[in-house]
Order: C-alpha cells, then structure tokens, then sequence
C-alpha cells in the first residue's frame, strides 16, 4: 500500500518571492469568493434588486416633492447619490460576510496555512469590488431607464466611476474592520445599519444640502458620499447644487473624495490586517 | 533516527482573561507515534492544539515542532503541520476537489501538484464520486474525510488531530482509525485529542491525561492502567443497603480509596491482582454476612485512570462543560 500522502517531490512547490506569494494567494482566494457568487446568485441581492428599488422609489415617490433648485432634473440629480448610496451600503454586507469567515474552521485552517497573512481579506476587498462593479452597473442601467444621461465626455465618465469604485474599496475596508471586531453576523448587520445608514441620508445623495437646517449642513457637506455625489454629477453633466455650495468639498469634490479614500483605505486597510494577525491573542 | 522530540511544549500557559486555561503544560512526542491528548472539555486539549499548531501565542513557556519554534518560526512551523479541528474546516459552496486545489495551492504547491494530490486523496478516501458537488451536500463522515485529505495534502510531518471522531457513527469512526493508523505507518507524527477513552486506547501509543490544563499522568496506556491499580473487583449485592459494610470488609483489599456505592447496589474496589482473588473476596464479605448476587474481575480501563486521576469520570466532566 502507497503512502496516503506521498512526500513533495521537487518541482511541486513554488518557490517565489513574498509579493508573488501574497498575489497568488490572494488570487486563489478571491477565486474562491467568486465561485460562491457563481453558485448562490441570490447573495447578490443586496446589489442587484435593492438599487433598483431605491432608484425607482425616490424617482417616483419622493422625487416629486424635492426640489433642487433651478430647473434641474431629479432623475438626472439621483443617479450620482445612488451609486455612492450602493457602494456604501455594501459596507455591512462586508462586515457580515467577514464575521461570519471568522466564525468557521476555515479561517483557522488558513491561520495553520504558509500562507500570506493579509491575503484573506485581500481577497475579501477585491471580491467584494466585484460586486459593486455589479451594483453600480445594476444602478446605472436603471438611471438610463428612467432618463439619466451621461452629458460630459467619455474621459470624465471614467473618471467618475473610477472614483466611485475607490470609493466602494474605501468602504470595503471599513466594513471589514466592523466584521473583525464584532462577534455575531446579526451584531454586524445592526451595527452596519446604524452607521451606514445615517451617512447615506445625511449627505447630498438624496437631496440638496442646501434645503437641510443650517446646524446639519456642515456635516452633509463634508460627508464622504456627498463629495462622491457631488463629483460623478459634476463629471456626468448632471445637475450639480453643490457646485454653489462655499464649502471645500463641495467645490472641490474630485479632490475631497480622493483625499477621503486614502484616508480611509490607510487607516482601515492596516487595522484590520493588524485585527486579523492580533486573532493568536 | 535523532532523539528531537517532533513536538516539544514546555510550561505552556495560556490565559483568556481570567480563565488559566494552559496552566505549565509539557511534552513530548517522538516522530512517528501517535499521542493522545485525554481529558474532559474545558481541560485545555483544543487550547494546547491551538498553540502547537500556531494559531494561539502562549502567555508562557514554548513549543516547538519539527524543531520550529512555534511563535518566533511560525512560517517555518506551518510548513510542517496539518490540522483538523472539531469543525470541517471547508468551503461549503465549494466543491470537494476545489476545496483541496485550494488548500493545495495555498500551501504552496504548484497548481499541477494540488491537482494530482487532490485526486489522489478523493480516490484515497473515497469521494471520487462527490468530488464535484459542493460540499454543503455531504455528510457529517464525509466532511471529516475531506476536512482530512486538505490536512495532508502537503504532507505534513505532524499532524494535529483535534477530537477527529466526535458525533461520527460508529462505521465512519472505524474508517478515521484506519487512516490514522495508515498515516502513522507513512511515518507522520499524529497528535490526537480526543474524550473517548477507548479511542486513546486503540490508537495512541502514549496518552497524556490533561485536567486543569497541565499534565496530571502520562504514559503508554498499559504503564497509565497499571498505575492506578492492576485490577477491578465489581460486585453486586443482594442488599444495597450491605453496601457500607461490604466496603468497609473489603478495604484490606483496596489499593485506593473505594468510591461510593452505587445506589443499585453495585461496588467497584480497586484491588492488586493476586491469586484466588475472588475468592478471599467472597470469604470476606460472607464473614459480615452480606451476600452477592453477582462478582466479576476486570483489568482497569482508562476509564479508572480517568476517575482516579481527576475524581470525575469523562462523561461527567463533559455533560459538566454543557
């Protein structure tokens, strides 16, 4: 009888250096998000319906009764505020999907594995980019469908979702950290709501700032996901109030979601390295 | 041959919080063998695994394994282990072969060398045919089966076993003791907790008994029965109610404190084995005037060192730890 697991042979381990190891792992594992998505096309749902109703929701419900100022569009007004809206309320379902890796053997298995330390929730960010490439597809098309036009050039629409997708990648690791410091799905699920959802509605993605109380206009302007809002309908050719906003963000919107982005993917990105090395605690 | 212990821990201590649950916990396991880890939930063994296969620092003490220090060497260490926890630690939407590619290739195999391994070990434990279904589909046996194969797939020299057959029925136990035994004879060193006594028994030629989260006993099972007595006297009486004078006759005999009677009238007396022991038994206790229904002479199992040595019995600490 042959051994059950013979001895490695030569030539059947790689040998590579550190960052070639890390984007190998990282691959295998954001493979193995996707192949998840692939057989349980229902955990896109949270990408895929609920954008579509919120987009017709606001633009038939309550678009009606916000006004933003000049003879500005609301269908076209929207768009911009939903697809910052999708991206930052993927945040808790990151948190969710991480709380509940963490739950199971396998990320013990991993923690026994030569494996990279930061590629499992590597893996995590980039699978999740994917699903919000999704969402703001999903978001964009019901904008064309309801008379959301893109009227700047192809350069600047780029530019838009370029920022919109560091945005998302921002958030992701937000939300990856929630999921490495709560216990239980259902904590991350509620503590999500609780913060993610505020930040969507106090900020520039529904309605103007300009029509909220003087003491909360501050805050909605200097909200990330208002900034977000600000720059896609600045680049798209929407109707933009923020553009009359005096407030750094508002004018410089492009910037202000850069400098958001980076502050955030450099603080939370480590973190939750840290969180996920500091699990031998 | 070298006398380098694959698996060295010496004065472990690990705390959470205020809970000790490491508490000076040494040992050593010579490549090759298996060793068991026996005690009730709560004794330390899962923590002591979590150590030793780096997943947890230790407050105290070290380990090394393979000669790898396991906090300082843990890259170098985790080239050398595989581990199977309590729980299949597997993709659930995943299918079998893709769990094994992957836990191939995050160990550094080349995909081509995850791929044939893998197949070789789906053949090895049966699940050529499930191969391809995702494995939230399998059973409970099936899932430790595969749990197993990704454990081995970069043949590990030590192997960390963490109870392999809890809530298994008795034909898929069978099975995982045959692979333990086929492993050891490739040569890996097996360490294995498990609550099952006869189990530590069956396969582990060295048993560690760990309560409190120390060593309390260690040995081969034969030199851990012989320690706490040879031999077993188990009596029924008549009269449950001879029970205080029966063992109060028959203390002469005892090589340890008599546990209290069962209330059914039984008596269990630890004894030296000795010629025409039954006998003088009987003798003894006819000359109180109590008589017995029933008399048997039974060598003593790991359970009798298990309650010797920590004053509960396994299935009470763990209905306990419930």
């Amino acid at each position: 009888m042959t051994a059950i697991a013979p001895p490695l042979a030569e030539g059947e381990l790689v040998t590579g250096t550190r960052l070639g190891q890390l984007l190998s792992d990282v691959w295998v594992l954001t493979k193995r998000s996707l192949a998840r998505i692939r057989r349980e096309p229902e955990t896109l749902s949270e990408v895929t319906i609920q954008p579509v109703m919120f987009v017709l929701m606001f633009a038939y419900v309550f678009g009606g009764a916000i006004g933003i100022g000049g003879k500005g569009n609301y269908h076209e007004y929207l768009i911009g505020g939903m697809i910052g809206m999708g991206l930052a309320q993927t945040a808790p379902g990151t948190a969710v999907a991480v709380v509940s890796d963490m739950s199971t053997g396998l990320i013990d298995r991993f923690r026994s594995l030569p494996m990279s330390r930061a590629a499992v929730l590597m893996a995590r960010s980039l699978a999740d980019m994917l699903t919000q490439i999704i969402g703001t597809s999903v978001t964009a098309a019901v904008g064309l469908a309801i008379g959301w036009r893109i009227h700047g050039t192809a350069l600047q629409a780029i530019e838009a979702l370029a920022l919109a997708l560091l945005f998302g990648y921002a958030f992701t690791w937000a939300g990856i950290c929630l999921g490495m410091v709560l216990r239980s799905p259902e904590a991350a699920q509620q503590t999500g709501f609780v913060i993610f959802l505020p930040l969507t509605f106090i900020s520039s993605a529904f309605v103007p700032t300009q029509s909220m109380p003087g003491w909360l206009q501050p805050i909605a302007e200097w909200n990330p996901l208002s900034s977000l809002a600000a720059a896609c309908r600045g680049l798209f050719g929407n109707p933009n109030p923020a553009a009359s906003v005096d407030a750094w963000p508002a004018q410089h919107a492009v910037a202000a979601v850069i400098c958001w982005s980076v502050g955030l993917i450099v603080v939370f990105a480590p973190l939750a390295i840290h969180l996920y090395r500091s699990k031998n605690r | 041959m070298t006398d380098t212990p694959a698996i060295l821990a010496e004065g472990l201590i690990k705390n959470y919080g205020k809970i000790r649950a490491l508490n000076g916990l040494d040992l050593a396991v010579a490549p090759g063998t298996v060793y068991g880890l026996l005690g009730p939930n709560g004794a330390g063994k899962t923590t002591a695994v979590r150590v030793l296969a780096t997943l947890l620092w230790p407050d105290g003490g070290h380990a090394r394994v393979m000669g790898h220090d396991v906090v300082t060497q843990a890259a170098a260490a985790r080239r050398v282990i595989g581990l199977t926890g309590q729980y299949a630690a597997l993709d659930e939407y995943l299918t079998g072969r893709s769990n094994l590619l992957m836990i191939g290739q995050l160990s550094r195999l080349t995909t081509r060398a995850a791929a044939r391994r893998a197949d070789e070990l789906l053949d090895r434990f049966g699940l050529t045919d499930a191969a391809g279904r995702a494995v939230k589909t399998y059973s409970g046996g099936m899932r430790r089966r595969l749990d197993l194969a990704a454990s081995l797939i970069a043949h590990p020299s030590v192997l960390f076993l963490d109870e392999p057959t809890t809530g298994l029925d008795p034909s898929a136990r069978a099975l995982m003791w045959d692979i333990v035994r086929q492993l050891v004879a490739d040569g890996t060193t097996l360490l294995l907790t498990t609550q099952y006594l006869d189990e530590a028994d069956q396969l582990a030629g060295r048993i560690a008994v760990i309560d409190g989260g120390k060593v309390i006993a260690e040995g081969a099972p034969a030199e851990l029965k012989a320690s706490v007595g040879g031999q077993r006297v188990v009596l029924e009486l008549a009269d449950p109610e001879d029970a205080l004078v029966a063992a109060k006759a028959l203390a002469p005999f005892a090589t340890t404190e008599i546990s209290p009677p069962g209330a059914q009238g039984s008596l269990e007396v630890p004894v030296a084995a000795a010629d025409g022991l039954a006998t003088q038994v009987l003798r003894a206790l006819d000359a109180v005037g109590v008589s017995v229904n029933d008399i048997a002479v039974r060598t003593a199992s790991l359970d009798d060192v298990f309650l010797t040595l920590t004053g509960h019995k396994a299935e009470e600490a763990e209905e306990e730890a419930k």
